[in-house]
């Protein structure tokens, strides 16, 4: 079967070239963040077609399905954890790259008070959402 | 069926070489885990190697034919999911079992 073997070494190929970008991108990359962001994305598309070469070569059985649902649990996982490490970097106050911020809190509130106006009435949430709100971000920013 | 001495060559060539580069860039990945000059550095370059992993047992069972190994890169898969919640989590809060 050269065809067979033709897609697999393709696929082998792709996944080897979506490894090593991930991982120079993280070699190279100046921040906690970039580096995040270099290194899921290509690593996942990467894992991803080397899973299914796997599936090519091991046919729609037993180990052809498992390959498949690595990559679903990949696709899945990944963005997952790169989430939270993000997160907890900048909870322990990992700072950003130049003009970089973190999503304003204003922006969100604001986003919260519209969907809340208009799901209810305009004039009884006029004195009691501001506040509710603020100090429930605030809370969170604190936890 | 399987990836056995039946295959052309350029297909045990690509995994031989695939598994060489995939082992080489651990290595390169771990640079920054010792270099990392924060912790979440290090945590996402040991997210990165153990991907990395991933990729090399799937490549195992392409070179030897043994669908078993595929199951592995599933487990290796998980167990790196889950050190690295358990990283991120104890970095913020100093403790992940309470």
């Amino acid at each position: 079967m050269v065809v067979r073997a033709a897609v697999i070494t393709a696929l082998i190929v792709v996944g080897s070239f979506f490894l090593t970008v991930g991982t120079i991108g993280l070699l190279r990359l100046p921040n906690v963040y970039n580096r995040m962001h270099a290194t899921s994305k290509p690593t996942t598309l990467g894992t991803a077609a080397i899973f299914l070469a796997g599936f090519v070569s091991f046919g729609p059985g037993s180990e052809g399905l498992t390959a498949l649902i690595g990559i679903i649990f990949l696709l899945l996982t990944v963005p997952t954890g790169a989430h939270m490490i993000a997160r907890s970097a900048e909870r322990i106050g990992v700072p950003f790259l130049g003009s970089v911020t973190w999503p304003d809190e204003s922006a969100v509130r604001d986003a919260t008070r519209d969907a809340e106006e208009r799901s209810t009435p305009a004039s009884e949430m006029e004195t009691d959402s501001d506040s509710d709100s603020k100090s429930e971000t605030d809370d969170h920013r604190n936890e | 069926m399987t990836a056995t001495s039946s295959d052309p060559v350029f297909l045990e060539v690509a995994i031989d070489a695939a598994l060489v580069l995939v082992g080489v860039l651990c290595v390169l990945c771990s640079y920054r885990v010792i270099r990392g000059p924060t912790i979440p550095d290090r945590v996402v370059a040991l997210d990165a190697i153990a991907t990395n992993v991933v990729a090399i047992a799937v490549l195992f069972a392409l070179q030897t034919g043994r669908g078993l190994f595929v199951t592995v890169s599933l487990v290796l898969a998980i167990i790196g999911f889950i050190a690295t919640v358990a990283v991120a989590k104890f970095v913020i809060e100093g403790e992940v079992i309470e």
